[in-house]
């Protein structure tokens, strides 16, 4: 029988939730790593019992883990995370030249085929591989030593690269994230870098519409479909239907574009699912109503995902790395909270209901879909 | 010489030890204690200072025999007691976070 693991990171921990394909009865494993910051887990497509994670501290710095049982145990990994050559300065809040310093990982990314390969999305903004499994990391410093790098300047959060995604049809392919710098892709499998943001508008820039500067906050894109993609900037939802090289505006109805999470139902490549937050400067949903919103049509139109979700008093965040489906025939939706709770959906967004309430504050969540 | 060494409870923890380690260092500085400590738990390389300029974290702090050792030089020879085993090189973690 088919199993789901989801895989949650929290500002004190890691936490492997488990249940069977019916997703009625939860087993709640953790915390691993207690009183880490886990930024981020996932799990290796090419050998599910593989999964990496983000362990950081602001008194320890970075360490990698590894689990090569589906997250029973664990073991640490490398660590070392140098940028090539003389890293150079970009942006900082102020305009000024700022050092390029390694601060942690947000985001880690399996290699869809190879269990030994790995990439990592850096704060300050860099893409690391390691082809051992974890132990060694290089720089792949095309995408750091692009033109733009020493303009690109950091967002609230700090100047991440916590988006990384793989094209399942097309091995050189792969399409990255940068808080505040925009929308990149290569097709030479990371050596080269293009910035992907024509179409995107965004007014606290002083060219609202320059070719780097755009304040991403999370793509999705169905595997079915690679070169559709779909994302939550800063405000703003967008689409684009050319890999990346133009976008439009889909925020059609939504009672605000701002947010942070997106995700693609696994067997409907145009139902999306965004989570609408009043504003940037009120990490909260709209109303004290916690809803997810959901458009069967690649965008435009939208509905509001109700049932079983707080619909007063809810003052909680969904940051970007929080949401994630499964891939049983009833796709499941899942997001977590800043205020600890990890929700899920049996049904494509019908009805929610909490796995866990009282985590600490979500920063991931993924889902794996076991046989 | 075999060297006492008290770590913060969360790298004992990533560390699988359980109250101090002694390692057997070349000399009695921060230097080659950290070195021999490394050496024999590489998962906290990078954990207590740089890997590459071995720098100290900067939330972390060295003490010995009542002292703030933080702002020696690493090459700096360490109290007596230290180097005999009579007392422990404490890596601190710096009261933080509100």
């Amino acid at each position: 029988m088919s199993k789901v693991r989801v895989l949650v990171g929290t500002r004190k921990g890691a936490f492997v939730l488990t249940a069977d394909g019916k997703r009625e009865s939860w087993e709640v494993n953790g915390p691993h790593f207690a009183g880490w910051e886990i930024y981020h887990l996932k799990g290796s497509p090419a050998d599910p019992n593989r999964i990496f994670a983000s362990q950081a501290s602001g008194w320890f710095g970075q360490v990698i883990q590894r689990s090569d049982d589906g997250g029973a145990t664990w073991e640490p990994v490398g660590n070392k995370f140098t940028y090539e050559g003389v890293p150079g300065t970009h942006q900082w809040y102020d305009g000024t030249p700022h050092p390029w310093e390694f601060k942690r990982v947000w985001h880690l990314e399996p290699s869809l085929t190879n269990p030994e390969i790995v990439y990592a999305g850096a704060e300050d903004a860099a893409l690391f591989r390691s082809s051992d499994g974890g132990q060694n990391w290089e720089e792949l410093s095309g995408l750091r030593k692009h033109g733009s790098g020493p303009h690109w300047q950091p967002g609230a959060g700090g100047m991440c690269l916590h988006t990384i995604l793989l094209d399942p049809s097309n091995a050189e392919r792969m399409y990255i994230a940068i808080s505040a710098a925009g929308a990149f892709r290569t097709d030479d499998g990371g050596q080269s870098w293009k910035p992907i943001n024509r179409g995107l508008r965004s007014e606290f820039i002083p060219d609202p519409e320059a070719e780097v500067g755009h304040c991403v906050h999370h793509i999705a894109m169905h595997p079915e479909r690679p070169g559709v993609l779909f994302m939550q900037k800063h405000w703003d939802v967008m689409r684009s239907d050319d890999a990346g090289d133009s976008w439009t505006e889909v925020s059609g109805n939504l009672p605000t574009d701002f947010g942070f999470a997106i995700d693609v139902h696994a067997h409907e490549p145009e139902t999306i699912y965004v989570v609408p937050i009043k504003s940037d400067s009120e990490h909260f949903p709209l109303d004290g109503k916690l809803r997810v919103y959901r458009s069967r049509s690649g965008g435009n139109e939208w509905e509001p995902l109700t049932k079983g979700l707080p619909q007063e008093n809810c003052y909680v965040n969904v940051l970007r790395d929080a949401m994630a489906v499964d891939t049983l025939d009833q796709c499941g939706v899942y997001f977590g909270t800043t205020g600890g709770q990890v929700y899920m959906s049996p049904d494509a967004g019908e009805s929610w209901k909490p796995i866990v309430r009282d985590l600490p504050a979500v920063l991931s969540v993924e889902v794996q879909t076991l046989s | 010489m075999m060297i006492r060494v008290l770590l913060p409870a969360h790298l004992r923890v990533l560390a699988r030890v359980q109250g101090e380690v002694t390692v057997d260092a070349e000399a009695a500085t921060v230097c080659s204690i950290l070195d021999a400590v490394e050496a024999r738990y590489p998962m906290l390389e990078g954990t207590i200072r740089d890997h590459t300029t071995k720098e100290r974290r900067p939330f972390l702090r060295f003490f010995a025999c009542e002292q703030d050792l933080s702002h020696e030089s690493p090459d700096t020879p360490l109290p007596g007691a230290v180097a005999s085993g009579k007392e422990p090189l404490l890596v601190i973690g710096a009261v933080a976070g509100g």
